[in-house]
């Protein structure tokens, strides 16, 4: 069935005129400003989170701020020099993951880490951007929709760092490359029946997915099926969550008010959990708030893809977005109990550096395609 | 139908904003989905959770499990948990430190020291955990604590068990002692187990034992008020206590080693030949381990850092010296096994050797020389000429062989931590390390245990008791068995033992008789300590510290003191049914026969005395 569709989107590119000051460095202002707002919303959730602790505050707006460094100088990046580097950064990043796997650094029972001259450094991360990258290059070979053979190329480039990151083991962050594959497929215009098929492949490799599991991810899987089962081990963390989360009701109990997180009743409570003290201390009117920034980003994402010159431009856009989009759907998912729990932090929000500056780098590219005329 | 370059690009256009509208359609299905489930949470079951919030009262707790204790082999407490008061800052829950620890030192002395500790724990420790600011509370300041601790919110007295040493410095170097654990050591443990739990081994026997002594932490469910304070506990699994050590150290011996070595740095340890039981280890100085149970002052530290005789080095295992003449029997015994020697066969000692060819000349401690020597002869005497001769005839290749036979250069495995392997040097290991060729004279000093070659004094007992138990060499330990708290039966803890072969079974009893003439002999070395209750076998040693030029003459009173030869004696006995080996080190001590031996002798009798086989000294008449 074909969908006929003609575009009445404004489009500013087509527009005559000169272009803004922030335009000329590359800065696309409707996204920085809905980035901005959101790490200043994480600021304030992190500050009464991390129980009023300053000096965390002050790590994380340290991060923030090379995070923000390092989105402005890649949105200086021309997307049709990135173009021309994706297949190069995509096979060095698959490189440092067999590295890791080789000579990786251990922490809390995972190898994730590669140190390189005294600097530790997660190449898992860097794939979050090089898998979309070298789809989209792939996928910009041809005309769009991509016929079978991309098809496979791509499920091929994404299936190689995704399997070598879940054997670390981090099934968080294979399941967000695996998904930067997918939706970069998906905005090109995979077919309808093609994504039946894939999801009906990934429905009968699930179970494979148990057998090659550690034990701790299983157990994961199996409290999320039924919490009150382990209510002092795994399952603790769901159902404080979810306690905290609901008593907070309609208003919240107010900034710093809340006891579920202060009497430390929430695990991970300023990292992957940080959803919970929003929802406690903010009520629904807060996550309201929230996720409607976090909506006005992806929006904004996907109409930065629409706008594009070009394919690559396209799918990059896109792709970056949509990952951001799982990042969102998978933490807040897990903190209300609808899906397992996966370690994967609130975008923006959570306490943490490395996946900051992934997701910012990202929004940088995303930005230098929004704003290099071809 | 053809497409125009143009067409194709609008409808990929067209293509990707579809999927960019449904992925939006998606993105905001999604978050409805997520807004729908926080509905169901936080409006419909809002009343169901608020509840659950507010009864939200239990939570999980470690609970620590006592550390086992430690006894010696008469049932004497070496190692004591003993209850102790501290007052914690919970540092989240004061509003203004300076002025809260201003109003406690009214109530309660804090001194300086009290203060400095506090900073630095500060630093380490969680904004919502306890930390210190005085020690060792007396019953009259906890009392007074009790009455106004009302006007300190976030200050609590706390009781901790503090492991003490009622020995004190006398078993600092083979207990070791416990410390809090430190950043490194988080690392390396199991959190979960160390939950609730302060201290941890730090070195000796309460490293080694350490998952021993520490047991199983357990859990108890305990309800808490809004502000977190417990009101009642619900629910607990107990944890499963640390074990009891019980050891083979006997400390009356370990007192009269200590007493015989009379103030100078040395070592003594004394084993037990028939199961590897270490009776005695005395390491001199020594130090009170109870200092740093609690965290040692830096003032403290660095005296017994700097101290120039080093009391915090456990020389018993860390200790690496040259071991001199007490290799002789090892070698000698070598010979006899690859039957290079025959017992009844003489080298003539002109008083030096020469290798074939070569000018340079391997001295004798005797100037004159012992003319023609048995094996016999040569180890009563201990002639360094007929061990030259030996080790040439040997070879490095067999040499290194047969004394790694009795654990030189390896660990012995002991249970107190830090041990070192000493240095049994090879042709191999010169390349490796020093990246040089061996020269046939490194062979030469090897037979009289100088050059490159190490071994500590555990080492040396080890093998010697190897000897004494005609190749059957057991791992050292001091630890026998292990026990659960208030049961009565004790686990023993597995031995190794090993056999070391020396061909004809008779050697080892040529040996051990040439040992025997060593003290009991007219012209033995150490035939002063003879004794008229029961027989010795022994063997004195020298080891080398300053080395003297091929001219000169060694004269001790021209040497500075902590140049001096090393003086070492290793023994057993009785030679009959020998029930204590031992091996003595004194430092800077001068000559083995002179210096150790007799150190050696007193802790023998005392041993022997205590197990009623030779009579009681008659400690009136003595004087």
């Amino acid at each position: 069935m074909a969908v006929r569709f003609t575009p009445s989107l404004p489009d500013r590119d087509m527009e005559p005129g000169e272009p803004g000051l922030l335009r000329r460095i590359h800065i696309d202002a409707p996204l920085l400003l809905g980035l901005l707002a959101l790490c200043g919303f994480g600021l304030l959730v992190l500050y009464s989170a991390s129980g009023q602790d300053p000096l965390t505050v002050r790590r994380q707006l340290i991060r923030l701020g090379v995070a923000f460094g390092v989105m402005l100088v890649l949105a200086q990046v021309p997307p049709t020099s990135l173009r021309r580097w994706s297949l190069g950064i995509y096979a060095a990043g698959v490189g440092m993951l067999v590295a890791v796997l080789l000579f990786g650094e251990t922490g809390k029972g995972a190898q994730r880490w590669l140190e390189v001259g005294g600097l530790r450094f997660q190449p898992s991360e860097l794939l979050k951007i090089a898998l979309p990258m070298a789809a989209a290059w792939l996928l910009s070979l041809r005309p769009l929709p991509p016929r079978l053979l991309e098809i496979l190329l791509v499920v091929m480039l994404t299936l190689i760092p995704v399997l070598l990151i879940a054997e670390q083991p981090d099934l968080g962050t294979s399941l967000l490359v695996a998904s930067a594959g997918v939706m970069v497929l998906f905005i090109a215009g995979l077919s309808w029946s093609m994504i039946l098929g894939l999801a009906s492949l990934a429905a009968a490799i699930a179970p494979l997915l148990w057998l090659v599991m550690h034990d701790y991810q299983r157990a994961r899987v199996l409290t999320f099926l039924n919490p009150e089962s382990d209510p002092l081990g795994t399952g603790y963390h769901i159902i404080q969550s979810q306690i905290a989360i609901g008593s907070g009701g309609i208003y919240g109990k107010g900034w710093l008010n809340g006891t579920q997180s202060h009497l430390e009743f929430l695990p991970e409570r300023h990292t992957d959990f940080i959803f919970a003290v929003v929802g406690e201390e903010l009520g629904f009117s807060g996550i309201l708030a929230l996720l409607a920034l976090y909506l006005v980003v992806i929006l904004r994402g996907l109409l930065i893809a629409v706008r594009a010159p070009d394919n690559y431009g396209r799918l990059l856009a896109g792709g970056l977005t949509l990952v951001f989009f799982v990042y969102v759907f998978v933490n807040t998912g897990m903190v209300t109990g609808l899906l397992p729990v996966v370690g994967i932090p609130l975008p923006l929000v959570s306490y943490g550096g490395t996946s900051m500056v992934t997701l910012l780098a990202g929004f940088g590219l995303v930005m230098g395609v929004a704003t290099h005329k071809k | 139908m053809l497409e125009t370059g143009f067409e194709v690009r609008q409808r990929e256009r067209r293509l990707v904003t579809t999927r960019a509208l449904v992925a939006g359609a998606l993105v905001i299905l999604g978050f409805a989905l997520i807004l729908l489930r926080l509905l169901h949470l936080q409006v419909n079951r809002h009343e169901y959770f608020s509840v659950l919030s507010q009864d939200n009262r239990v939570k999980v707790q470690p609970v620590p499990p006592t550390r086992g204790l430690i006894y010696d082999t008469k049932g004497r407490l070496l190692a004591d948990n003993h209850p102790s008061f501290a007052l914690e800052i919970t540092l989240e829950k004061v509003e203004d430190l300076a002025q809260t620890i201003d109003a406690l030192s009214e109530l309660i002395r804090i001194e300086e020291k009290d203060r400095a500790r506090f900073a630095r724990l500060r630093r380490q420790r969680m904004r919502f955990q306890g930390v210190p600011i005085r020690l060792n509370l007396t019953e009259a300041e906890v009392a007074r604590f009790a009455v106004n601790g009302h006007r300190f919110a976030g200050v609590d007295v706390r009781a901790e068990l503090i492991r003490t040493y009622p020995y004190g410095a006398l078993t600092a170097h083979a207990l070791g002692y416990v410390g809090r654990i430190n950043e490194q050591e988080l690392a390396s443990i199991d959190t979960s187990q160390y939950a609730g739990t302060n201290f941890i081994g730090k070195v000796g026997t309460e490293k080694t034992h350490e998952t021993l002594l520490h047991g199983r932490v357990g859990y108890q469910q305990v309800e808490v008020n809004a502000r977190g304070r417990i009101l009642r506990t619900l629910e607990s699994t107990p944890p499963q206590p640390g074990q009891d050590l019980l050891l083979y150290l006997d400390v009356s011996l370990q007192q009269a080693a200590t007493d015989a070595l009379g103030g100078r740095r040395g070592v003594v340890v004394a084993m037990d030949p028939r199961d590897g039981g270490v009776l005695a280890l005395v390491s001199e100085p020594s130090f009170d381990p109870n200092l740093f149970v609690e965290g040692i002052s830096h003032a403290d530290y660095r005296e017994l850092l700097y101290s120039p005789d080093k009391p915090l080095f456990n020389r018993a295992v860390r200790g690496q010296y040259p071991p001199g003449s007490t290799v002789k029997p090892f070698i000698g015994l070598g010979g006899l096994a690859l039957g290079v020697v025959g017992p009844e066969k003489t080298t003539y000692c002109p008083g030096y050797f020469s290798l074939p060819g070569q000018r340079h000349r391997f001295r004798c401690w005797r100037r004159g020389g012992h003319g023609a020597v048995t094996l016999e002869q040569a180890m009563v005497q201990s002639c360094d000429v007929y061990f030259y001769s030996l080790a040439h005839q040997m070879g490095i290749g067999q040499l290194h062989e047969f004394l790694s036979r009795f654990g030189f250069g390896t660990r012995t495995g002991i249970d107190v931590s830090g041990e070192l392997p000493g240095l049994l040097p090879s042709p191999e290991w010169k390349q490796r390390v020093r990246k040089r060729l061996w020269y046939p004279g490194e062979t030469l000093i090897l037979g009289i245990g100088q050059g490159s070659f190490l071994a500590t004094p555990l080492q040396l007992a080890a093998a010697t008791a190897a000897l004494a138990n005609r190749g059957r060499f057991i791992q050292p330990r001091l630890a026998r068995a292990s026990r659960l708290p208030g049961t009565a039966a004790a686990q023993p803890l597995p031995l190794a033992s090993r056999r070391v072969d020396a061909g004809d079974p008779r050697n080892w009893d040529r040996m051990i008789a040439d040992m025997t003439q060593v003290v009991e002999g007219r012209r033995g070395t150490a035939r002063r300590i003879r004794s008229p209750h029961y027989r010795i076998a022994g063997k004195t040693g020298t080891a080398q510290v300053f080395t003297v030029g091929q001219k000169e003459s060694y004269d001790a009173a021209k040497v500075p003191e902590r140049m001096r030869d090393h003086a070492l004696f290793t023994a057993f006995a009785p030679v009959e049914d020998p029930r204590i080996v031992i091996a003595v080190l004194v430092e800077n001590g001068g000559h083995g026969g002179a210096t150790a031996a007799p150190v050696a002798r007193q802790v023998m009798d005392a041993y022997l005395e205590g197990l009623g086989l030779i009579p009681t000294h008659e400690t009136e008449n003595g004087g």
